[in-house]
């Protein structure tokens, strides 16, 4: 798979926000995820729109910080490997 | 309970909405009793949307339709559909049986997320299977409804002493149905299956037959077909953490409304469970007595207090406990520190025996095997 390739969410997997846990999820069958902070921000953003360099520089502008591409790009590879991710 | 060990949330919901079932699984986990709750008790519509809101504002997420056989019940649209506009992720635990196009498309309209497809009776599917008959076939379409639907398709077999041999043509079967998950749940020895433990629990030698199968199966499938290989506690020397722990986030509502933090908890004596017709699910779930007994570890005999698993297993199941030592706060005799381990060391040698352990004939839960074991 091309590593740059635009990340989308499967549509196996449902992403929402819950208040009780006050934080995000990933919902799946028969199961759920707690995401945090940094992983619902990166999981927002894989919508297919963008690839994973307009990704990072959309996250960099968004907290003013620079130099993520590393962490977005270990963790998307995790989220493919779960499958989270295509 | 003080406020700092207040539990969190009952993220899981499982709405048994009924007992009645067109099936007659040896191995199912309803209670042996269940005949004693007829279709006059169940929880009507009005009863179950009130569950599913109160649980819903409490945090639970995870909502689960099963039974006996939910497609029974002809309101379960408008229970999915309340479901997910509450903001559920809505699971249905379903033979198939009744599942036609029309009430698949409704479901899908009313936002069902999630099918899992049982195979309840594996060893006649099998058999059906092999043969290309009747049975078989209906799994096929209903497969094919599930996907035509775009519901990921998630198969759940019931593995046992009967069928584990056949660990490698159930694979092939999943792989022919278009599964993408498949669950090979090794029995667990609760209700129905504890009467048949000696004719279902397998050997070991069975046991590692099937998980090297089974691994040759994940080598060679890859990502095609997810396989999840649930192991029997019996042959685990450290037990379960049962339900992620007692009341910490299951909370099942049996068709008659009883609550309870696990499906086969209604067994244990002497513990009041609460009823959704006469409290909230918040009381239920953070007052009352059947939920709070075996919460964190006060409960717990020196042996487990003392252990060092003990944050890993909480003792294990409260149920197993029960059942094969005699008291629920007892450890597990699962764990080979628990006093009674013998029982299930002896039940795992029988099981080495090779054939029949045993000439009694299975008992199939239905309504009269019911009737006959709790009058």
């Amino acid at each position: 798979m091309n590593a740059d390739a635009n990340p989308r969410l499967s549509s196996h997997f449902r992403m929402q926000w819950e208040d009780a846990q006050q934080a995000w999820v990933l919902l799946y069958p028969e199961g759920m995820v707690k995401l945090n902070a940094s992983a619902a921000e990166i999981l927002k953003r894989c919508d297919g729109s963008r690839d994973v360099p307009a990704l990072v520089a959309d996250l960099e502008t968004a907290f003013d910080a620079t130099g993520l591409e590393p962490d977005v790009r270990a963790f998307l590879d995790m989220a493919r490997q779960q499958q989270w991710v295509a | 309970m003080t406020a700092t060990d207040r539990p969190g949330p009952p993220l899981w919901l499982l709405a048994e909405l009924t007992y009645r079932c067109p099936l007659h699984c040896a191995f199912c986990y309803n209670p042996v009793d269940f005949a004693r709750t007829s279709a006059e008790d169940e929880l009507d519509t009005e009863a179950w949307l009130r569950v599913l809101n109160e649980a819903r504002a409490l945090g639970s997420v995870q909502c689960g339709f099963s039974g006996g056989e939910p497609l029974v019940r002809d309101d379960l649209e408008v229970l999915v559909a309340e479901a997910h506009r509450l903001g559920y992720y809505t699971n249905l635990l379903t033979s198939g049986v009744g599942l036609t196009e029309d009430r698949a498309e409704a479901l899908k309209r009313a936002g069902l997320d999630h099918i899992q497809l049982s195979f309840q009776d594996t060893t006649k599917e099998l058999n059906d299977f092999l043969s290309h008959t009747r049975t078989f076939d209906l799994k096929q379409k209903v497969a094919h409804t599930i996907k035509a639907n775009g519901w990921p398709m998630v198969m759940n077999c019931v593995i046992h002493r009967l069928n584990i041999d056949h660990i490698g043509e159930i694979i092939e079967m999943a792989v022919a149905l278009g599964a993408e998950y498949l669950e090979l749940a090794n029995n667990q020895y609760y209700s129905w299956a504890l009467l048949n433990r000696d004719q279902l629990l397998p050997s070991r030698e069975q046991l590692e037959r099937a998980e090297r199968i089974t691994n040759e199966y994940r080598a060679k499938l890859g990502d095609k077909l997810r396989i999840f290989f649930v192991v029997p506690d019996y042959y685990e020397t450290r037990p379960k953490k049962c339900m992620n722990g007692w009341g910490n986030v299951f909370l099942t509502v049996t068709p008659d409304g009883t609550a309870l933090p696990c499906h086969t908890a209604k067994m244990l004596p002497g513990l009041a469970f609460p009823n959704v017709r006469e409290m909230s699910v918040g009381e239920i779930w953070y007052d009352s007595e059947g939920f709070n007994r075996y919460r964190g570890d006060g409960w717990m005999s020196d042996t487990c207090k003392t252990c060092p698993d003990k944050e890993k297993d909480l003792g294990g199941c409260r149920c197993q406990a029960f059942m094969l030592a005699g008291d629920a706060a007892a450890p597990d005799p699962v764990c080979d520190k628990s006093p009674a381990h013998q029982v299930v060391l002896d039940a795992v040698a029988r099981a080495q025996q090779p054939g029949a352990v045993t000439t009694a004939p299975l008992v199939f839960r239905d309504p009269k095997a019911s009737r006959q074991i709790a009058p």
